[in-house]
């Protein structure tokens, strides 16, 4: 047997492939649903977040900032095992995907907020001032006015970040969430074999590579002129 | 309150586990200052390449690009570190992370580096050239600080990233601060290990993301 048949033989084995397929293909299910999860309720209370610091209340925003600095601060990991092993101390206890996609959305939320936050805060005072005096209320004018002006700066930043934080879905596998990578690394120590890992990493790419290559289109097509 | 202390900020746990903490937070300090500078080489290289405008040079630079953002780097780490084994190359953690960190972060840092790059107005170069400084001395000392400084902000928030992506580490038993600190978890029975560790990344980073928010709210406010 050649080297290259040896090669094939052992990280694309057939058999192997056709006994884990159907483990990888619930992995994958796993791993969009958390992912959509997380991207739908994260970018929301971002830009809620992004709302309610635009009235300037001190002690909310003081409140606002803190968050974010944390989420921003903390690795997506450390947090994951924080709140892993930290509720059950204080009696809660959530399922690990829970946990995964309770951080990662946090974690979303937070780089969100400063984004839309920015976004906002680009918007020249004086379409403030101008919006006001057409008789338009300060919630008015930040809705109608302000925010479709300031998202559409925001798009290009919010996708690369939502790419990035919604990979780290893999970060389930250290709390046994049953996601691609995890039912990649189980399969693998099954059957002593690293065809499931190839299958896994071939499902990461098959997912996330038309986001990344959406991702570089959106930059351009929303690109801020200068 | 008392039994929220005793769990989570455990004062004796705080105290016997320091010095597991204290030797992750150290290597955590030095691996950092591995994998930053390899994974701006990493991008220097990419960024440089791509700069010759020649779509032949540019679209495979541009999916290689995209196939290691595309890719979960825990993913990554795992192929290097339990896949490469079955090949006969056993690698260890350390060598497997700073690979999956050259590609990596790599490619981000190739990316912020390449828009730094194309930020510099053509003229600049020819400028450089006319005055009689070859294509690298053009680059090295005309473009690549003014790239630099229209990416900074970028380049740091990148940075701050590989920093925290460190944390990964634990996951192939390198001893950085999160794997001691869940070494010394496990020895105890307590998660206070793992908040001093939550605290410490917390007050090692904090500095710069306040000064990453102030740069960003001044780039977009500019405009």
């Amino acid at each position: 047997m050649g080297g290259w048949s040896r090669f094939l033989e052992t990280f694309f084995n057939r058999e192997v492939i056709e006994r884990y397929l159907p483990a990888i293909l619930k992995g994958v299910v796993v791993t969009i649903e958390i992912a959509a999860a997380v991207v739908v309720t994260g970018i929301l209370l971002g830009l809620l977040l992004a709302v309610v610091r635009a009235f300037r209340v001190l002690a909310v925003n003081v409140f606002i900032v803190v968050f974010v600095d944390m989420f921003r601060a903390l690795p997506p990991l450390v947090l994951v095992l924080l709140v892993y092993f930290g509720l059950p101390n204080i009696g809660i206890n959530l399922p690990s995907f829970a946990v995964l996609w309770l951080v990662l959305a946090l974690v979303l939320a937070a780089f969100a907020e400063e984004i839309f936050w920015a976004g906002i805060l680009s918007i020249p005072n004086g379409q403030w001032e101008a919006a006001r005096s057409t008789g338009l209320s300060f919630g008015q004018t930040l809705m109608s006015v302000v925010l479709p002006q300031a998202l559409r700066l925001t798009i290009p930043p919010l996708t690369n970040r939502t790419i990035a934080i919604t990979k780290g879905t893999a970060l389930g596998t250290v709390v046994a969430v049953t996601e691609i990578l995890g039912q990649a690394s189980s399969a693998m120590s099954n059957s002593y074999n690293p065809s499931p890992l190839m299958m896994g990493a071939a499902a990461y790419l098959v997912l996330f590579f038309p986001v990344v290559v959406a991702g570089r289109w959106v930059e351009t097509r929303f690109a801020w002129k200068r | 309150m008392e039994a929220l202390i005793q769990t989570f900020f455990n004062p004796g746990i705080i105290a016997a586990s320091w010095p597991i903490v204290r030797a992750g937070l150290w290597n955590t300090v030095l691996l950092s200052l591995l994998v930053v500078p390899l994974g701006l080489i990493g991008g220097l290289i990419l960024a440089l390449l791509a700069s010759v405008r020649n779509p032949a040079v540019r679209w495979p630079l541009m999916a290689w690009v995209d196939f290691f953002r595309a890719f979960p780097p825990l993913v990554l780490l795992i192929l290097l570190f339990a896949g490469l084994p079955f090949a006969g190359l056993e690698l260890g953690g350390f060598v497997c992370v700073a690979i999956a960190f050259f590609l990596n972060t790599g490619a981000y840092y190739g990316e912020i580096l390449r828009a730094g790059i194309d930020s510099v107005p053509g003229g600049q170069i020819e400028a450089a050239r006319s005055t009689g400084l070859s294509r690298l001395q053009a680059m090295a000392y005309v473009v690549l600080p003014q790239a630099v400084r229209n990416v900074l902000p970028d380049l740091l928030s990148n940075t701050l990233e590989v920093v925290k992506l460190t944390s990964l580490g634990s996951v192939v038993a390198v001893p950085e601060l999160l794997y001691q600190a869940r070494q010394a978890q496990s020895l105890t029975y307590n998660p206070t290990p793992i908040v001093v560790a939550a605290i410490i990344y917390f007050l090692m980073l904090w500095p710069v993301v306040r000064l990453l928010s102030r740069l960003e709210n001044r780039a977009l406010a500019g405009r």
